[in-house]
């Protein structure tokens, strides 16, 4: 550890064995506190991504910084390793630069701040959120160019800093920080809210340690983390087996006409430990959808992932995380060396939560999920409207949740914790826009006995001219369907002139121009299917075309003739009979569609849009670009 | 002379709190609940409650009424079958909701998504839109009207509901669909969401005015059927129902705007608080409303209760004004369970519920509860003074010993570690009221009612540092109290949405006084005298771009002397409370909402009769309780036995008809002028 942590206080804790219930007393504070960093963040930010959708992370930490509770692991480990400073009582740190934090914060737009929480002179805790900043200038508006090719372009880049030092507010860091983005008002409120969450959750540990002694609540942090160890131990050594599996899956392209990406993952059980290893996985992109993962992040995401069915009331902490061994290669999409652009790493982030479900499912088909956590797509619309104002919008949407063992995927709903959408009267109020249609695509979740949820298709129409951007996967590989069902449509963007007519866009572009008049059909994939789809209800299928959810031409895919409204059972029958006839008779566990070149040969006809090309990775190929 | 009834219907019983309005005289009564017609229990109830005072039910003047119905026709899935009418482009608005998925990060592998309010092939859209400042973008075409009304109507739908991009701000295209659909379906009832809630954001917009029409006609059969059996048994009185913000509404009203009720239950409570709080000389009152499946927990400052503008109920959030109740589940029958992965003790939210009940209860209930755990420690004693059943502690003991032997710790231990979990799930509901909204528990009394909140209520005041505990009296029927002592409220909202300098206090004032004219209009309608009205006035203000509004109450007089300048001033120092900063960003006027109220009831509580400061006279007997980690001795006293100025050490417990208080050891309780035992640590 570079960090220096001066303490005024020298007495080391004197943890002693705590009882249970002092134990649960303390884990129902330390999340009601998380509960209130949450609420206060959400009253007081400003930017719709963070006020309305909910984009931002909370976290609790023992002191020796390990993750008590929160959702993405903790990164104070790899922040201190790599702080060549000291942290005192009245400091407060903020960051956003991925790589001062080994990838704890994946781009530069999560802007951080901890703070570390001391009482009577000793360091006791750490509090810390992140929250998705609007814009931190940069190439772009919204400052994730899908064009930049270094870090360099994406905006500014805060290493650590002290915006408190021993208590004294830094002002002049903070305007040299709002002078290079494009909306400080946001910014600055965005950051006062962090700033206040922060403060909150500090005070609240130190009131429980107030209320039952340093030692007892350092000793109850300990207890936590061993609980977890204890746990996820069991869970390892009944749900993985030694005998490796492994899964690929691919994010479609790098916005550069390259395409598609592999994201391999590996995993066995080597004694007590997990190994995930993404050995296999792409080389770095010279693009910005690399992701830089961070090992103890995706530790965090595994055992979340095992840890829901058990005890979903446990608090999730890193104390497991001496049980998982993630291997990343570097150089790779998912380890990218500086100064790589990282902006859009979305698209791979929520790769990861396919690839990972799929992984454990393997085993256990009956747990398996369909794929559709794949991306947060994203819109942004920018420009000077009539009286000279500069609009700027951030959009984040859903796309179709995914079958799963359950039952339905439910159509346009967020898997992203926390998110909502933004109520389009407030879009329309507040940004030269008419929402002229917010539905779901119909027939887009994959067939299945439960089907995949619907991905959404939103309709903007602007009303001033300026530019866009749009950030989306899934158009070309399409999420897969498991145990029999079928994968979910893809992901399009039409945009429609005033005259009518109507060009596909991509699903990674920038600087596209519009007119006021113009429209975007924002339509984002449908989550994967689960099951055989012909063992569906004909009953459920007509209602939902009844619904608008499912088309007749749609039903068919479920074996089902609707015919005046209603279903046609002779017809249905026969058809089933032969869909059956034609397909084999052991369905497989993964329907991934058809394979990369099949997809590849029929792109342009049927997305509308030219196929990625391969990128070359040789050693030749890569010193020619 | 006149007489007030209040009633309120619970899950296993119903209250009846009965007051003569000159001496402040009262008589309680419980009895079971009729779940099936909640007006048999409550028929029962008056004739019983009638009798006991010597009265007739034509003596009642006013019969004031909390019910779950609009509630439980809501989490059932009962409330009628609602056909929708949106905009063009927006038929799945219910579907889609705001996409929100509750839980963690994986949240969504377990979430079994509700079905919507509407059903989506019940909803149909039209054509016509209106932009975000009120003017006609396309114009609607009745033809197109027609014809989504026709299939509407084909689908045999019982209620009908239209709602609109943007018509919060020009209900024009709504008002042309509400005149076709009374040539089409003239005998379907109709709501519109810019009469139901002319505020922004459709989706909430749209929900509430479903909602509203899903419960209308269950409510209305409840209302109607009740009116009708009080006027058989020759109650001509006027008739009022206690709406989810804790005012009143006449029982027509309440047919025509139930979503107002739907935490009429909860908010009986909270009423009741506050005329005891009134009558006990306390301002400031957290309260503590612990039944046998969840807590409810409220902040009143001042003596007024703090409203806010969303009423949740299950997974809904629907936009009326309500208290600003918290509720965990948490209650008597709440289960205490040891997961074997984890070896933690959880307990709740799962719940015993009325049946199978806590084990004590001796109803087949197997699971150990936080009753059991009250039994076991003695704070329950096994016969209950008044109670017709008793405490079966052998079973209650057995049951909480699997907890014990589960985490290897004693029965006592184990008994105590659950109450100590539940308490301290209470205290985190209370924590969301008071600390993170800025208040600071100290400056509060904590307030202990329902059946088992006395039993809770000083260990939990511990936790917050809140002095004193209060053990109100009549705790077991404090909701019925507060129903027949409230006032009557009308309220109307509208979204404003402008910067403060893009408005002035001309135009503020007109529409205030327009709104201030139709709520006072309602309620002169609704049979009150307006002499008796007062008008206050709310506005919800932020600073530009913020998702959260801070509602700041005004009246005329004060918006006369202060102006606009008055508002955002009073904004900064609220903000500032709350969050520990003010910005330099534009203020923004949200929403404007006016406020009639009727007259409140001026009745002082009966006295008690003066003792000599020795409870002795009403002691019952001696008993053991574990607390403190040891057993020790204890007094249990008959609460209608003490006097005024009574002091009781701790451990004590004290015990009538239908709640029992639990004293601690180191604590005492004072009985004060009417009754209330208020609880402090002897040696502060």
């Amino acid at each position: 550890m570079r960090a220096q942590i001066i303490q005024s206080n020298p007495a080391p804790f004197n943890p002693k064995p705590i009882d249970p219930v002092t134990l649960e007393v303390i884990e129902n504070a330390l999340r009601n506190a998380r509960v209130e960093m949450d609420a206060t963040l959400v009253r007081t930010a400003m930017s719709p991504g963070i006020r309305e959708q909910g984009d931002a992370f909370p976290l609790i930490a023992d002191h020796q910084g390990r993750m008590i509770v929160g959702q993405f692991g903790s990164y104070i480990g790899p922040f201190l390793d790599g702080y060549d400073g000291t942290i005192e009582d009245g400091d407060m740190i903020m960051l956003s630069d991925p790589y001062s934090v080994g990838g704890a914060i994946s781009h530069s737009n999560d802007w951080l701040v901890l703070l570390p929480v001391f009482k009577d002179g000793r360091l006791i805790a750490y509090t810390s959120m992140f929250g998705h900043q609007s814009d931190i200038g940069g190439m772009v508006a919204g400052s994730m160019p899908i064009h930049a090719t270094s870090i360099f372009q994406e905006g500014v880049r805060i290493p650590p800093v002290k915006i408190y030092k021993r208590g004294e507010y830094n002002s002049d860091l903070i305007n040299l920080i709002m002078t290079q983005v494009r909306t400080p008002d946001w910014c600055k409120a965005d950051l006062n809210a962090l700033i206040a969450s922060c403060r909150v959750a500090a005070r609240r540990v130190v009131e429980m340690a107030e209320r039952f002694g340093d030692d007892v609540f350092v000793a109850a942090t300990d207890e936590l983390l061993q609980r977890n160890y204890r746990a996820m131990k069991q869970l390892i050594e009944t749900s993985v087996g030694a005998e490796p599996v492994s899964f690929e899956d691919y994010i479609c392209d790098d916005g550069m006409g390259f395409g598609p990406y592999k994201i391999k993952c590996t995993m066995w059980r080597d004694g007590e430990k997990v190994v995930l290893d993404f050995a296999g996985t792409d080389p770095q992109s010279p693009a910005s959808v690399n992701f830089f993962l961070n090992e103890n992040m995706l530790k965090m995401f595994f055992g979340i992932y095992m840890i829901m069915v058990f005890d979903p009331r446990i608090l999730f902490n890193d104390g497991f995380y001496d049980l998982i061994d993630v291997r990343i290669p570097k150089g790779s999409l998912l380890k990218p060396e500086f100064p790589a652009a990282l902006s859009g790493r979305t698209h791979a982030l929520g790769r990861i939560f396919d690839v990972l479900g799929a992984l454990l499912g393997q085993k256990t088909p009956e747990f398996l999920n369909a794929a559709g956590f794949s991306s947060s797509p994203h819109l942004f619309y920018s420009g000077t409207d009539k009286r000279g104002k500069y609009f700027q919008l951030f959009q984040i949407g859903f796309g179709g949740i995914p079958g799963r063992p359950l039952g339905d995927g439910p159509d346009g709903h967020s898997l992203w914790p926390g998110f909502t959408n933004v109520p389009n009267e407030f879009l329309e109020r507040y940004f030269p826009m008419v929402i002229e249609r917010y539905e779901t695509a119909a027939d887009s979740g994959g067939p299945g006995l439960h089907r995949g949820g619907n991905g959404i298709h939103m309709t903007y129409r602007f009303l001033e001219a300026g530019q866009i951007a749009i950030h989306d996967d899934r158009w070309f590989v399409p999420p897969w369907g498991v145990n029999g069902g079928q994968p979910g449509a893809r992901a399009r963007k039409i945009l429609e002139k005033a005259d009518g007519s109507q060009t596909i866009v991509g699903n990674k572009q920038e600087d596209i121009a519009v007119d006021a008049g113009d429209q975007l059909h924002f339509i984002t994939w449908g989550g994967g299917g689960w099951g055989d789809p012909l063992e569906r209800d004909p009953a459920l299928v007509e209602k939902e075309v009844r619904q608008g959810l499912v088309t007749v031409e749609g039903a068919r895919a479920y074996g089902v003739v609707i015919a005046g409204g209603i279903v046609d059972a002779e017809a249905t029958q026969a058809l089933r009979d032969a869909l059956r006839r034609e397909r084999p008779d052991t369905l497989p566990t993964f329907d991934y569609g058809p394979d990369i070149e099949t997809l590849r040969a029929n792109c342009l006809a049927e997305t509308g849009l030219p196929a990625p090309r391969q990128r070359l990775w040789t050693a030749t190929a890569l010193a020619a670009e | 002379m006149a007489y007030r009834l209040g009633v309120d219907v619970g899950g296993t019983f119903t209250d009846l709190l009965l007051l003569e309005e000159e001496s402040g005289a009262f008589w309680r009564h419980k009895t079971p609940s009729t779940p099936a017609d909640s007006s048999i229990g409550i028929l029962n109830g008056v004739e019983s409650i009638c009798a006991q005072a010597g009265i007739t039910p034509s003596a009642i003047e006013v019969f004031l009424h909390g019910t779950t119905v609009a509630t439980n026709a809501i989490l059932e899935g009962k409330g009628s079958r609602v056909g929708l009418i949106v905009t063009e482009g927006h038929r799945q608005i219910m579907q889609i909701a705001r996409s929100f998925v509750p839980g963690g990060l994986a949240g969504w592998i377990v979430w079994p998504k509700p079905e919507p309010l509407a059903a989506l092939e019940d909803t149909f859209e039209i054509k016509g839109r209106m932009d975000a400042f009120g003017n006609e973008l396309r114009p609607i075409d009745d033809a197109d009207i027609r014809a989504a009304l026709e299939k509407v109507k084909a689908r045999g739908v019982e209620a009908l509901t239209v709602s609109l991009m943007n018509s919060y701000i020009n209900g024009a295209h709504e008002q042309r669909v509400a005149e076709l659909a009374a040539e089409i379906l003239p005998e379907v009832p109709l709501s519109l969401s810019h009469i139901v809630l002319p505020e922004m954001q459709e989706y909430e917009r749209t929900l509430t005015t479903v909602a509203n029409a899903a419960v209308r006609p269950v409510v209305g059969r409840y209302v109607r059927n009740l009116r009708a059996k009080l006027r058989d048994a020759g109650m001509a009185g006027r008739i009022s129902l206690l709406r989810s913000d804790g005012g009143l509404m006449s029982s027509e009203a309440s047919e025509e705007h139930p979503v107002a009720l739907l935490m009429s239950g909860p908010a009986g409570g909270v009423t009741g608080a506050l005329w005891v709080g009134k009558n006990a000389g306390i301002r400031n009152i957290l309260t503590l409303d612990v039944g046998g499946t969840s807590t409810d927990v409220a902040l009143i400052e001042n003596l007024e209760a703090r409203r806010v503008r969303t009423t949740e109920v299950g997974s809904l959030s629907v936009r009326a004004s309500a208290l600003d109740v918290k509720t965990v589940g948490a209650g008597g029958g709440s289960i205490a369970y040891v997961p074997e992965l984890t070896r933690a003790l959880r307990v709740g939210p799962q719940s015993a519920g009325a049946v199978p009940g806590p084990v004590a209860y001796g109803k087949g209930g197997k699971l150990p509860t936080v009753t059991d755990a009250n039994v076991v420690l003695g704070y329950l004693p096994e016969a209950l003074l008044g109670g017709t059943f008793k405490l079966d502690k052998p079973a209650a003991e057995k049951a909480v010993q699997t907890i014990a032997d589960a985490l290897g710790i004693g029965l006592y231990e184990a008994a105590r570690g659950i109450i100590d979990i539940v308490n301290e799930n209470m205290f985190g509901a209370l924590r969301m009221i008071s600390v993170q909204q800025g208040y600071d528990p100290r400056d509060f009394a904590l307030m202990g009612f329902g059946g088992a909140g006395p039993l809770h209520v000083n260990a939990v005041a511990r936790l917050m540092g809140s002095w004193p505990a209060v053990s109100p009296v009549s705790p077991g029927v404090l909701c019925a109290l507060g129903d027949a002592t409230t006032q009557m409220r009308s309220e109307t909202a509208r979204s404003f949405s402008r910067r403060f300098s893009e408005t002035d206090e001309a135009e503020v004032r007109a529409i205030l006084d327009e709104m201030a004219a139709q709520t006072r209009d309602a309620l002169i309608a609704d049979g009150v005298p307006e002499a008796e009205l007062t008008s206050l006035f709310e506005i919800d203000v932020r600073y530009e771009g913020q998702a959260f509004e801070v509602p700041l109450a005004i009246d005329a007089e004060t918006l006369a002397r202060d102006g606009l300048a008055g508002i955002t001033a009073r904004f900064d120092a609220e903000h500032k409370r709350l969050f520990t900063f003010n910005m330099e960003s534009a203020h923004e006027l949200v929403n404007l909402r006016a406020v009639a109220l009727g007259k409140p009831l001026e009745l002082e509580a009966a006295e008690l009769a003066v003792g000599n400061g020795d409870p002795i006279a009403a002691k019952l007997r001696d008993h053991q309780l574990w607390i403190d980690g040891a057993l020790r001795p204890a007094v249990i006293y008959d609460r209608a036995k003490l006097r005024q100025g009574d002091r009781i050490p701790g451990p004590a417990i004290v015990t009538e008809m239908d709640s029992t208080t639990l004293i601690e050891a180191d604590c005492s309780g004072i009985v004060d002028r009417v009754g209330n035992i208020l609880i402090t640590p002897t040696n502060a």
